[in-house]
């Protein structure tokens, strides 16, 4: 009788779990239309949040699995970004299909990301992260100069008409009618993107429970006793690694695909802060959590710069502060709030949870 | 009995310095295949660094390990848990923020095999490799007689029970050594006894022990055959109630011979 009970409950929740994803995927799909009615540019700031929301989860597998801070994440995605942009540009005059210059991204980041782990197995906390810090610079600065003696990245100005990405007669830059619809390229690149995103989030989801997802913890929690497991602790966290710094190329190769143009100035220090900033906020280790983090720092900011002016211009008849100013000031100020009141992040995983409870209590 | 055969773990000519100082100097040993062996000595008297050179944290600078016929000298902790000696440690390393059922899972990494590609598209194989990784874990739980805390956080279990789980833990790695550092340590007579009863039926199964104690009465009661350490040596070897008779080791503990 109970057992009944239990079981159409069960079946229930997974009804209504049903009915939930059938709506939010029905909101997902219609998106872009409402957004486009706004504004095209609104479909890209989403087409861009996306793609942090990738990236963020790439840096999850790598901070918040195995605990291994890592502040030159951005590297990666430009190692992404420049892979496609050289192969499908005419920069080289090459022109490969995206089947190609994509995955091929992401394999020369997965390379990055093995030469990154292997030198810095040892460290840990601080000491790591200056290193990554140090590492993510390098890769900047190399592709600002690699303009000579013979010009693989042209330098500074970076690299212009990056063929966009086609599929046949499927060309994603520009507008397609379909069924009465008009697609534009921002809106077919956000479908592509939401694919992505379903997919990377999938194999965030599947690694975290699994045999490699509970090693991941073990060494972040403690690492020795994880060795004596039997837990080969090079192997597993150089997959954290790879792993991380693939997603990061894909994310990469998208952004080249996207924009049509990328320079080193698009993979900085303050953007691999940024991505670190949506993990951390969102709630390191869980997926969700990650998404949601990624998706309101892309969002807030934005839609700050669109309220500010207009708010100074009501108030005082001129502009007095820049709204980039007040942007990074609202942003700094949410970070510490954060940090003060929810420090395991928005949306924690079930774990981390735990860590930050416990030095609470110490 | 004494046949090189019988021999499961056979340490020749230990010797481990840090800096200046000797932790062990020419440390030989052989321990049986299903005995318990007990490693006493006074504190600091290199016991947990014989310990940590046997599973691979340090290396050794001098002398060779056989196991089960296999030279093991400069092997990483991890390959020496493959080769089957597992240890719990003298103040417990759980994985404090995992389940104790967790815990134990974390122990079948060794014997399992999925890797990122398996965990990513979870075919059969892998669902099969899970749920057996699963069930064994519960099994180690019972087996070590916590089974009902399977769910709750291994740092909030009791302590005594924190030390059944790295048993539970070291165990699902398939020893055939289990190495055991001061396993009885702050625990009240009652769990003394309980754990006793424990180490015995494990050695019953078919592994063998090497116990570092502190508690003489339970390495008495207990093993087949000690050793003694101070300052780095051997001093004596033997069945318990000789090696409590011999001088050297009265001379260790006591610092003089009885009146």
């Amino acid at each position: 009788m109970r057992l009944d009970n239990s079981l159409s409950s069960v079946h229930q929740r997974r009804s209504r779990a049903w009915i939930a994803i059938a709506a939010i995927g029905c909101v997902l799909v219609v998106l872009p239309f409402v957004l486009a009615s706004v504004g095209t540019a609104w479909v890209r700031i989403t087409n861009l949040a996306i793609l942090f929301a990738i990236l963020s989860l790439g840096l999850n597998v790598v901070v918040g699995f195995a605990g291994l801070l890592d502040l030159g994440y951005i590297a990666f995605y430009g190692v992404g970004a420049y892979v496609y942009a050289l192969l499908a540009s005419p920069h080289f005059g090459l022109h490969l299909p995206f089947w190609i210059t994509l995955p091929l991204g992401a394999a020369v980041a997965c390379i990055f990301g093995i030469l990154l782990g292997a030198p810095t197995l040892k460290l840990r906390g601080d000491y790591l992260a200056i290193v990554t810090l140090g590492f993510g610079e390098i890769v900047r600065i190399f592709l600002n100069n690699l303009s000579q003696p013979v010009n693989i990245t042209n330098g500074p100005q970076g690299v212009t008409l990056i063929d966009p990405i086609r599929l046949d007669g499927l060309i994603f830059n520009r507008t397609d009618t379909l069924a009465g619809l008009a697609f534009n390229g921002p809106m077919k690149y956000y479908y592509l993107l939401l694919l992505l995103l379903i997919g990377v989030m999938l194999v965030n989801v599947r690694l975290q429970d699994s045999r490699l997802g509970r090693a991941w913890v073990a060494i972040r929690e403690d690492e020795l006793a994880a060795q004596s497991m039997g837990i080969n602790t090079r192997n597993v966290k150089l997959l954290a690694f790879a792993m991380g710094a693939s997603f990061g190329g894909i994310a990469g190769g998208m952004f080249s695909a996207m924009q049509g143009f990328i320079s080193p100035e698009s993979f900085v220090l303050v953007e691999s802060i940024n991505v670190l900033a949506m993990v951390v906020l969102g709630g390191m280790g869980n997926v969700w959590g990650v998404v949601a983090g990624a998706l309101l720092l892309s969002f807030v900011p934005e839609v700050l710069r669109d309220i500010v002016s207009p708010v100074q211009q009501a108030i005082f008849g001129r502009l007095i502060v820049d709204p980039e100013v007040i942007r990074m000031l609202l942003f700094g100020l949410a970070l510490v709030l954060m940090m003060l009141y929810r420090p395991a992040g928005l949306w924690p995983s079930r774990t981390r949870k735990r860590e930050f409870a416990e030095a609470a209590h110490d | 009995m004494e046949t090189s055969s019988t021999a499961l773990l056979e340490a020749r000519h230990i010797g481990k310095r840090f800096g200046g100082l000797t932790a062990l100097s020419g440390v030989s040993l052989s321990i049986h295949r299903g005995e318990i062996y007990g490693l006493i000595g006074p504190n600091g008297a290199g016991k947990t660094t014989l310990f940590n050179v046997i599973t691979g944290v340090y290396a050794a600078d001098e002398g060779t390990f056989l196991f089960d016929g296999l030279t093991l000298t400069g092997l990483k902790p991890h390959r020496v848990v493959e080769q089957g000696i597992a240890r719990t440690f003298q103040n417990i390393r759980l994985f404090a923020n995992m389940t104790a059922l967790e815990n134990v899972m974390v122990g079948r990494h060794l014997r399992s095999h999925a890797g990122a590609i398996g965990a990513i598209f979870r075919g059969p194989r892998t669902r099969a490799e899970e749920a057996a990784i699963h069930r064994r874990a519960h099994e180690l739980l019972e087996y070590v007689g916590i089974a009902r805390h399977a769910h709750a956080l291994a740092k909030n279990l009791a302590y005594g029970d924190q030390r059944r789980l790295e048993i539970a833990r070291a165990l699902a790695t398939e020893p055939k050594l289990l190495a055991l550092d001061e396993p009885a340590a702050g625990m009240n007579a009652t769990e003394t006894v309980a754990l006793r009863a424990l180490l015995e039926k494990i050695r019953t199964d078919g592994i063998t022990l090497l116990l570092i104690e502190h508690d003489v009465k339970l390495v008495m009661g207990l093993c087949h055959r000690v050793a003694v350490l101070d300052y780095g040596k051997k001093i004596a070897e033997g069945a318990p109630a000789q090696v409590q008779r011999d001088p050297a080791v009265i001379q260790a503990y006591l610092g003089g011979a009885l009146p």
